[in-house]
């Protein structure tokens, strides 16, 4: 196992060069120089550019910059150089630090959603097969697979508008610096409620209807019968049996349902103003922020990586049939 | 058992008594009978072979003594089932719980898929125990007790393994575990050989004539071998398309078949030292005229 | 028939597509028409009158909060067949009729106006255009781009096959809104409507035509040993003839369904870009571009509903082909052997 999780990690390496090389290439497919902006900028002082051109080799050819970028990246004083932002005045490792915890809080609380919501519904829909519910609830799962992100979350922020339970957005309140721990912790719960709930939706379709699946799949098979011809009630023959089998290929389908959260998140991130590296992504693509793009392409890719590989490894230990080596 | 008041009547009177049995499956208005009225009985002690070819009605019979079938409208089911005198076929659904696996227990054909892939076998053999025998304090030790009944080396070992890591003889011997650690008095074998390789098929015939030995109960052995009936069972009873042909004593029925399928079936044994010319099959034409005459 | 959900998914988007088509005869306005006085109106409420229906007359209340009143016993008659702007019928016929008008300066708002006073249900018709052609282009251009580097793929195998398939893995393994917004980014904002709607297409069609081709790669690897084209192979046809002539006919169908299941991607694809002003821009009417609009916290405040219609919109189009998908998913692959999400 372990070394399955390494060789996974390794293979990490090669996935992220490609993807940053290819960034790089595009990004410089683009007219104009990106720092064109940080010249307009009136108080620009042309030390500060010159300095900025040597140290990230700006009047180099875009493949040397690459280069020069990766060098910096490595951590090979244990320490990672992302880059600078221009628009931000930052380093990009920090601003990265400061968003990619709550991209992070926010896909795994969107993800927890869709499965305390769409297990459930996929179990009773394979139970009560064909019935009214069954149907309901497919339809249900349509609509939500369906609806944009974007325009559901332009329908929360409408909601906490109208109705005033929510904040408009954001992560966190203005008071915040304030607060004690535990109200601050209330405060972050309270933002998060409404984007959790617009990026799981898209999610809660999908599982809801691999799970029914598989739970029809696996009412049918003989170990069920073994287990009622035991004496096993009909209640725990469905929740002990059935559960634990057909939740196994939902484990693998979470890797999956993490890509398009990741995704959707990024446009929740936009429209419901949270700080996440979505939310700095576009930003900076707007900006031709070229650094913050790149950290920020890394981060996501990673994220999505080590997603699908975690629900490897949970996988592999919720079925004793798999094993690693 | 003594001051049991051991009146002729109820020693007589059969552990389980099928009468006019008939099961209907309907799928999109069309109705397939696949039992047409059996009626049969099981004597405490005794074996009952059942034997037919596929599809002649043997495991839905066998599935029916417990309602394991699917529910209405999928699947009806009406006759009765006597156990001790007290008809299955309408008693609620859990009471019929309090039979599966205590009083009747089943050992099915594919050990490989009966079992349950992400349990332990241990932790299978457990649920029964827990279930039906809750005054058991040491679950532990009375799985370690059934594994070594069905000659499972090493149980202790063995009983945190998982099915897949068994062989197919080793799974169905954790099977008849399972069935034996409630000490049901019938047990339901379901062609319990037909997956294995034949050495092991042997083997598992010889424990089950152990534990039956062993424990004295009834069993009910679902084949379509005639080869392992003989030797095995008391009584056999020949069922074809829902419907029971021939039944009698093995002896008899063996010596002296009267139904032509009988005697079809039997020829399909394959006899130590006998030249066979060519296969033998079944003629159904003949069959049918048979029948209905 | 014996799927009626699919056949009324059928229909429904039979009559969005005639809408579409017929999008400059049926809407009263153009998609850039401004009315700088009736910003953010409310639909207008119609009636009758002396037989004739009328369109309600409003006047603004109250101009910070933008509330209209309703005049009462006042409206404008409502002209059917009446001339409006010039335009091209299916793009072809030369005129200006229109089905219903009403004259200057009453407007008709049936789905109420924007921020400039443009009529939205013109709008929301032009934007139709736009979304629901951006799928029908995109799979054809994922079925052509799909089926040559999945099928090829499956049938050369070796490096060929292991270079596309890493390929594809690269451009999957980043989340699919970051690769869209980087590969937008690219390109210059400058361009023309045309321009600009070709240029989304060939984006999205970059992220979308991996799944394509990963089935189709997959149906060729079980179909190259089959004896029909080991005989060819042996009759000595070249690989791009075999691969036309045997693999074509027999994954065609799988190749439709397969690339319409992304018909939703290309539309969320196309809003979600507008949306964030990406992608059409103003004053061409998209419906992501329209909602785009609905950010504005006045619109929350003061309840400007309609706004969020084009929301609507999109997801009654993308559940219809979301809904079609599969039923022709179910047609062609009922065991889902090939095909799933
Ligand atoms: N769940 C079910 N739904 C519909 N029909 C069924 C079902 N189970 C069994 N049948 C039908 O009942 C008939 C008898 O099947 P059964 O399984 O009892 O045969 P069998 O004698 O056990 O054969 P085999 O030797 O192959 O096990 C078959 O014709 C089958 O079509
Ligand atoms: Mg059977």
């Amino acid at each position: 196992m372990k070394t399955v999780i390494a060789r996974r990690l390794i293979a990490l390496i090669p996935m992220l060069l490609g993807i940053t090389f290819m960034a790089t290439m595009l990004m410089h497919l683009a007219p104009g120089d990106f720092l064109d902006q940080v010249r307009m900028q009136r108080d620009a002082d042309p030390e500060y550019i010159e300095r900025l051109e040597r140290e990230f080799g700006l009047d180099n050819p875009w493949y040397v910059q690459y280069f020069l970028w990766l060098k910096n990246v490595v951590p090979w004083d244990l320490r990672s150089d992302f880059g600078y932002s221009f628009h931000y005045k930052v380093d990009v490792w920090e601003l990265l630090g400061q968003r990619l915890p709550a991209t992070i809080l926010l896909s795994v609380t969107s993800l927890a959603f869709a499965w305390v919501i769409a297990i459930p519904l996929g179990v009773l829909a394979a139970i009560y097969k064909d019935s009214i519910f069954d149907r309901i609830s497919s339809i249900l799962a349509y609509a939500a697979l369906s609806i944009p992100e974007f325009f559901l979350a332009l329908l929360a922020l409408f909601f906490a508008a109208r109705t005033g339970l929510f904040p408009l957005g954001g992560f966190t309140s203005t008071e915040f610096e304030f607060m004690s721990p535990v109200r601050r912790f209330f405060d972050v719960a309270h933002h998060l409620i409404l984007p959790t709930i617009v990026v799981g939706i898209g999610s809660i379709a999908s599982i809801m209807r691999i799970m029914r699946a598989n739970f029809i799949d696996n009412i049918r098979s003989e170990y069920v019968t073994t287990a009622r011809a035991k004496g096993v009630p009909e209640g725990i023959v469905m929740f002990r049996h059935v559960f634990r089998n057909a939740i196994n290929p939902l484990i693998t389908a979470a890797g999956f349902a993490f890509s398009s959260i990741v995704s959707g998140a990024l446009m929740v991130e936009i429209v419901m103003n949270y700080p996440g590296i979505g939310h700095m992504i576009f930003h900076a693509i707007l900006q031709q922020d070229q650094f913050v793009v790149l950290g920020a392409l890394v981060m996501s890719s990673t994220m999505l990586i080590l997603g699908n590989l975690l629900a490897d490894i949970a996988l592999a230990w919720n079925d004793p049939r798999i094993r690693y080596d | 058992m003594t001051d049991e008041n051991p009146s002729a009547e109820k020693t007589q009177e059969p552990l389980l008594a099928v009468r006019d049995l008939v099961i209907e499956f309907r799928s999109r208005g069309e109705v397939n009978r696949a039992v047409d009225g059996i009626s049969f009985a099981v004597n405490k002690g005794e074996t009952l072979a059942v034997v037919g070819e596929s599809g002649s009605g043997k495991s839905v019979t066998a599935m029916s003594l417990t309602r394991l079938l699917p529910e209405e409208p999928v699947c009806r089911v009406t006759g009765a089932v006597l156990f001790d005198g007290k008809n299955l076929v309408a008693c609620s659904n859990r009471a019929i719980r309090r039979y599966r696996g205590r009083e009747i227990a089943y050992i099915f054909q594919e050990p490989a898929t009966s079992l349950n892939p992400v349990f332990t076998i241990g932790n299978q053999l457990a649920e029964a125990i827990k279930l039906h025998r809750p005054d058991v304090k040491d679950v532990r030790a009375e799985i370690i007790r059934a594994l070594d009944l069905v000659q499972i080396r090493d149980p202790e070992k063995r009983f945190k393994d998982y099915p897949h890591q068994l062989s197919g003889g080793m799974q169905q011997r954790v099977m008849i575990a399972m069935a034996l650690v409630c000490h049901p008095r019938l047990l339901v074998a379901d062609e319990p050989t037909t997956a294995l390789d034949v050495t092991i098929q042997a083997q598992i015939m010889d424990l089950m004539r152990d534990i039956r030995r062993r424990m004295s109960m009834s069993i009910i052995l679902i084949t379509h071998n005639f080869g392992i009936v003989s030797g095995f069972a008391d009584k056999v009873i020949v069922m074809f398309r829902g419907k029971i042909v021939e039944a009698g004593p093995t002896d008899t029925i063996l010596s002296n078949p009267r139904h032509a399928y009988t005697k079809a079936l039997i020829a399909c044994i394959p006899r130590l030292g006998e030249q066979q010319r060519r296969l033998t099959t079944i003629d159904y034409a003949e069959l049918e005229k048979s029948q209905s005459t | 028939m014996e799927r009626p959900l699919g056949l009324a998914v059928l229909i429904l988007l039979g009559c969005f597509y005639l809408v579409a088509l017929f999008a400059d005869f049926i809407s009263p306005y153009t998609p850039p028409d401004q009315s700088l006085q009736k910003t953010y109106h409310p639909p207008t409420a119609l009636f009758w009158e002396n037989g004739r229906l009328h369109v309600q007359r409003y006047e603004l209340a109250d101009p910070d909060d933008m509330v209209y009143r309703k005049i009462e016993g006042e409206g404008a008659p409502v002209r059917f067949f009446a001339r409006g702007h010039d335009y091209r019928l299916m793009g072809l016929i030369p005129t200006d009729r229109h089905l219903f008008l009403v004259d200057e300066p009453d407007r008709i708002y049936l789905l109420g106006s924007d921020e400039t006073g443009r009529d939205n249900f013109s709008r929301l018709l032009y934007g139709a255009r736009i979304s629901l052609s951006i799928g029908l282009v995109g799979i054809a251009i994922i079925m052509v781009f799909g089926f040559l580097a999945g099928g090829l793929a499956g049938y050369f195998g070796g490096i060929w096959d292991n270079l596309t398939m890493r390929f594809i893995e690269l451009v999957m393994a980043v989340p699919g809104l970051y690769l869209l917004l980087v590969l937008r980014g690219t390109f210059p904002d400058e361009l023309s409507p045309g321009q600009t709607f070709f240029l989304i297409v060939i984006i999205l069609s970059f992220l979308a035509w991996g799944g394509t081709a990963r089935i189709i790669r997959g149906m060729t690897l079980s179909l190259r040993n089959r004896q029909f084209v080991m005989a060819a192979e042996v009759l000595g046809q070249s690989p791009l003839k075999i691969v036309g002539k045997h693999i074509l006919p027999n994954v065609f169908s799988y190749l439709v369904v397969a690339a319409s299941l992304s018909i939703p991607a290309f539309i969320l694809g196309e809003a979600a870009l507008s949306f964030l002003g990406l992608g059409i821009q103003e004053p061409s009417a998209s419906w992501g571009l329209m909602l785009s609009q609905a950010q504005d916290m006045k619109v929350f405040m003061l309840n400007f509903w309609w706004l969020l219609l084009p929301g609507a919109a999109i997801f009654v189009t993308v559940i219809a082909f979301n809904v079609l998908g599969d039923v022709f998913r179910d047609i062609v692959d009922p065991k889902q052997k090939f095909l799933n999400r």
